[in-house]
């Protein structure tokens, strides 16, 4: 899926000429592109990977509903024209304070919030097929990874094992990456940047000849690429570490089978080997963690049923179980909880015990 | 009280116990009456004047024309000269009417009227007479045949009795009337609680009525009459026993001539006939036959209890003279500048026994100032309140409304905020005041609960105008919101495509005005034409605008 600058220029382009012959036909200006919402994401059994249907969604101007969206929709466009025009990058950060700005003798903004614009940027990357990346927009950088890899970004040689305590912090576009050298079994990436930050001290990517991963919360589209990228050139499995409830198991299923709101990007993204190894409800019983249980809320259970209902999820009787077991408990665990064992217990008896027993939930 | 030769103190204590006179009474405590300061002062002047020339003119069914003229003498010395076209008051009573404090024809009854005591204009004289220390002139006439009379009147503050300075006959070309001339010490300022305030809610609330008014500082108003209808000739009715306390019915008792407890019951209250008469006797465990001077206290005490035992029907009603909501909205229309207005007019109630009728207008937008709390005017007995607004019952049912639900703004239990005037009027044959200075209507939760439906029932009628108005607003706005995204729209698609943006622009532009486009923005059917008319009228003040460009 290697597209060039050009193809995305001529993109952007199409999509004006498109509108202005709809403008100059009398036409309400009309964008189509596909539905992005659960009701047409599919999961493609062949793939394993999440995959937008065949829904259609028409954004048109005159339309009070619409109108706004379609504003930002193409303020954005511009904005990634300009950028590809002087051959710069900008942040979503960045795109948002270019887009907020007040319609000249009004009192409207075209975009209030950043996720206003954001979401325009992800709806630009459907409607002109081509990713953020290449629309010249990057995410801010989240997370980190530390291991014996030596790459080579923009002209730089860098060693993820010489990097101190904060490990190499992942861009958002590790298209331009170079592995150089790659020395790793596996690789664990985890939920939480405390618990990664344990890890490191303890050197368990070098005790244990990995790489450790995290991001914060939500896992970006730079680090489910570069997880892609090793994993498809180096054949390195990949763990997932994330607290025993429903949004660990949904960082899980998005790093696995790919976002809902990004199906479109699935072929990019997904990891359909990705395990899971834990907080598990089993660790629960077996570390005795039952003391730290935290009691599921009412938004505990909204969110566990949605995920349990998810079609990727639905016929999987091994994560029914855990669903099950989670609602039987009435509650959840945070992965520090294993830090009542001791501060080096994860590192020096969790993480080796259960990778040798190769107890994944798949 | 050492010195064992003397008398008891008492004896001493009672060379000094002597009757006060009211007028004297007064002087000292002329705040109960409204004149607490200058400002005030003037008003009170006015208002009584104003209020006894309207009571007589429609007393008479006359169509009342009214000229009030204030001259400011100098300081704060003023003259107020007040000129109707009433019945006149005949030459023997003119010194009592208008020099004896307490002397009036309206205390006695109970009939809708302004004044209620008998206090208000001798008041005004007293005043004028003690600040400035000249004599009232009145001048009066009562038909063509008979010449006018002239006064020049000062009270004795001791005996308050009235003390002629002169007496003459006058020639006045005016067929009946009566003028009124007092000079006191005042301060005109405008605003709330002014003169101009009073005269223009007078105006509202009257709407037969034509008010020429002159200030001190020469500028004249004139308030046309927008009816030539006069309001019903109020009844007089007898007192209900809801109402009776025990010193009222004490005086009806001792000076009755009816001779039996029944007959006294049937003949001095209405509503009672000589089975309920029985039926309260019965209740007060006292006989029917006793002769009323042979009541005692205590046994009026008891009557009392058992008149409130006794189911007993309600006063009759036909003795009040509202305004109607047809009028009120017209007095409305008349004086305020507004672009919605609305008016209700409840069904008679009753509190203590006196009959009372609430009636609300509103008058919404227009020019009303907007961010302020809605201004409330309140009347009884058509006479505006100006003062003590807080204190009065009318303005807590406003308070305790709920204006939101009719789209307006108001934090807890205040006044709404908003542009509108709240209009409300209670007619009665006894209007409960807090104060002899007639400010504010005393809290009865009858006159509470009528206020509050008839505040809820114009309430809705505003609310679905405001509704209407912000769906329209609204269908405005968004055909704006298009006309400013339109250039933003353009500007882009021309970077996109490096086509000329004032084809793209252009192109836009003529789509706005296109009826299938127009039906994307407005997306209701319903109020479609008043979107268009709205819409169009728009367009062409645009048009216009750029005519000349």
């Amino acid at each position: 899926m290697k597209k060039n600058k050009k193809e995305t220029e001529k993109a952007l382009e199409q999509l004006g000429l498109k509108l202005v012959a709809d403008i100059e036909k009398g036409k309400n200006p009309t964008i189509e592109f596909s539905l992005r919402t659960l009701s047409n994401v599919v999961f493609d059994k062949q793939s394993k990977k999440l995959q937008l249907g065949e829904k259609q969604q028409q954004r048109t101007f005159f339309n009070v509903g619409h109108a706004k969206k379609f504003l930002q929709t193409l303020e954005v466009a511009k904005v990634s024209k300009s950028l590809l025009d002087v051959d710069k990058h900008a942040s979503l950060r960045d795109v948002f304070y270019m887009a907020k700005r007040t319609i000249p003798s009004s009192n409207i903004n075209i975009v209030d919030e950043q996720t206003e614009s954001d979401k325009a940027i992800e709806d630009l990357e459907l409607i002109t097929g081509h990713s953020r990346e290449l629309l010249n927009i990057n995410a801010n950088k989240m997370g980190s990874v530390a291991g014996n890899v030596i790459i080579e970004d923009s002209g730089d040689s860098i060693n993820w094992a010489k990097l101190g305590s904060g490990g190499w912090s992942i861009p958002s576009n590790v298209e331009n990456i170079e592995f150089k050298t790659v020395k790793a079994k596996y690789i664990i990436y985890m939920e939480k940047q405390a618990v990664w930050e344990r890890l490191h001290e303890d050197k368990f990517w070098e005790k244990q000849n990995c790489l450790i991963v995290t991001s914060q919360g939500q896992t970006t589209r730079g680090i489910r690429r570069l997880l892609q990228r090793l994993h498809d050139e180096f054949k390195l499995p990949i763990y997932v570490l994330a607290d025993f409830d429903g949004w660990g198991f949904y960082i899980y299923s998005v790093l696995k089978f790919g976002s809902i709101s990004l199906a479109h990007m699935s072929e990019e993204h997904a990891i359909p080997e990705a395990k899971f190894l834990g907080i598990t409800a089993d660790d629960a019983i077996n570390y005795d963690l039952k003391k730290h249980f935290i009691k599921l809320k009412e938004v505990d259970y909204t969110r566990l049923k949605q995920i349990a209902d998810y079609d990727w999820f639905k016929k999987n009787k091994e994560w029914q179980r855990q669903f099950k077991m989670m609602k039987d408990f009435g509650a959840k665990l945070e992965i520090q909880a294993l830090s009542s064992k001791g501060i080096t217990f994860i590192s020096e008896k969790y993480l080796p015990e259960k990778i040798k027993k190769q107890e994944f939930l798949d | 009280m050492t010195d064992d030769k003397s008398q008891p103190i008492a004896y001493e204590l009672a060379k000094k116990q002597k009757e006060i006179s009211v007028a004297e009474f007064f002087t000292k405590n002329r705040h109960l009456l409204g004149f607490d300061n200058r400002r005030k002062a003037l008003l009170m002047a006015v208002k009584e004047a104003v209020d006894n020339s309207l009571d007589a003119c429609e007393e008479s069914r006359v169509l009342p024309e009214i000229s009030i003229e204030i001259i400011h003498i100098n300081n704060f010395k003023y003259r107020v000269v007040i000129e109707d076209n009433g019945p006149g008051i005949v030459k023997k009573q003119i010194p009592n009417i208008f020099a004896k404090l307490l002397y009036g024809s309206k205390f006695h009854s109970l009939k809708q009227s302004r004044g209620q005591q008998g206090i208000g204009i001798s008041a005004a004289v007293l005043y004028g007479q003690l600040t400035t220390g000249r004599p009232a002139r009145i001048l009066s006439r009562v038909g063509p045949k008979e010449t006018a009379n002239y006064f020049e009147l000062n009270i004795d503050t001791q005996t308050n009795k009235p003390m002629i300075v002169r007496e003459e006959q006058k020639e006045w070309n005016k067929e009946h009337g009566t003028r009124i001339e007092i000079d006191l010490e005042g301060d005109y300022i405008k605003g709330n609680q002014s003169v101009d305030e009073y005269l223009k809610q007078t105006a509202v609330i009257n709407p037969h009525v034509t008010i020429i008014y002159t200030n001190p500082k020469h500028e004249q108003v004139i308030y046309a009459r927008a009816t030539d209808e006069l309001p019903n000739n109020a009844q007089e009715i007898k007192p209900h026993p809801y109402g009776v306390e025990l010193g009222m019915l004490l005086d009806k008792l001792r000076f009755t001539e009816s001779r039996t407890l029944q007959s006294f019951l049937t003949s001095e209250f209405s509503r009672v006939g000589p089975g309920t008469a029985k039926e309260i006797c019965e209740n007060a465990a006292v006989l029917p036959s006793t002769k009323p001077s042979e009541v005692s206290r205590d046994m009026a005490e008891k009557l009392i209890q058992g008149i409130q035992k006794t189911k007993i029907i309600s006063p009759p009603t036909d003795c009040l003279s509202p305004i109607g909501q047809e009028l009120m909205e017209k007095g409305l229309r008349k004086e305020l500048r507004a672009e919605f207005y609305c008016a209700t007019s409840r069904p008679p109630s009753v509190y203590r026994g006196n009959p009372f009728i609430i009636e609300v207008g509103i008058a919404y937008g227009g020019e009303i100032p907007k961010d302020e709390k809605a201004n409330i005017l309140r009347f009884a007995n058509r006479v505006p309140l100006l003062y003590q607004e807080g204190a009065c019952s009318m303005t807590q049912s406003i308070m305790e409304t709920n204006w939101k639900t009719y789209g307006l703004n108001q934090s807890g239990d205040s006044v709404p905020v908003g542009p509108m005037v709240i209009v409300v009027h209670m007619s009665s044959v006894w209007v409960p005041f807090t104060s002899e200075s007639k400010e504010a209507i005393a809290h009865y939760q009858e006159i509470i609960k009528e206020i509050k439906l008839a505040v809820q029932e114009c309430g809705r009628m505003l609310g679905s105008y405001v509704r209407k108005k912000s769906k329209i607003s609204g269908q405005i706005e968004r055909a704006n919101m298009f006309e400013k995204y339109i250039p933003e729209v353009a500007d882009s698609l021309a970077i996109l495509t490096g086509k000329k943006k004032e084809g793209i622009l252009q192109g836009l532009q003529k789509m706005l005005v296109k009826p299938e486009i127009k039906q994307e923005i407005i997306q209701d059917d319903e109020d479609d034409n008043l979107y268009r008319m709205e819409f169009n009228k728009k367009e062409e003040n645009e048009d216009s605008k750029e005519e000349p460009a």
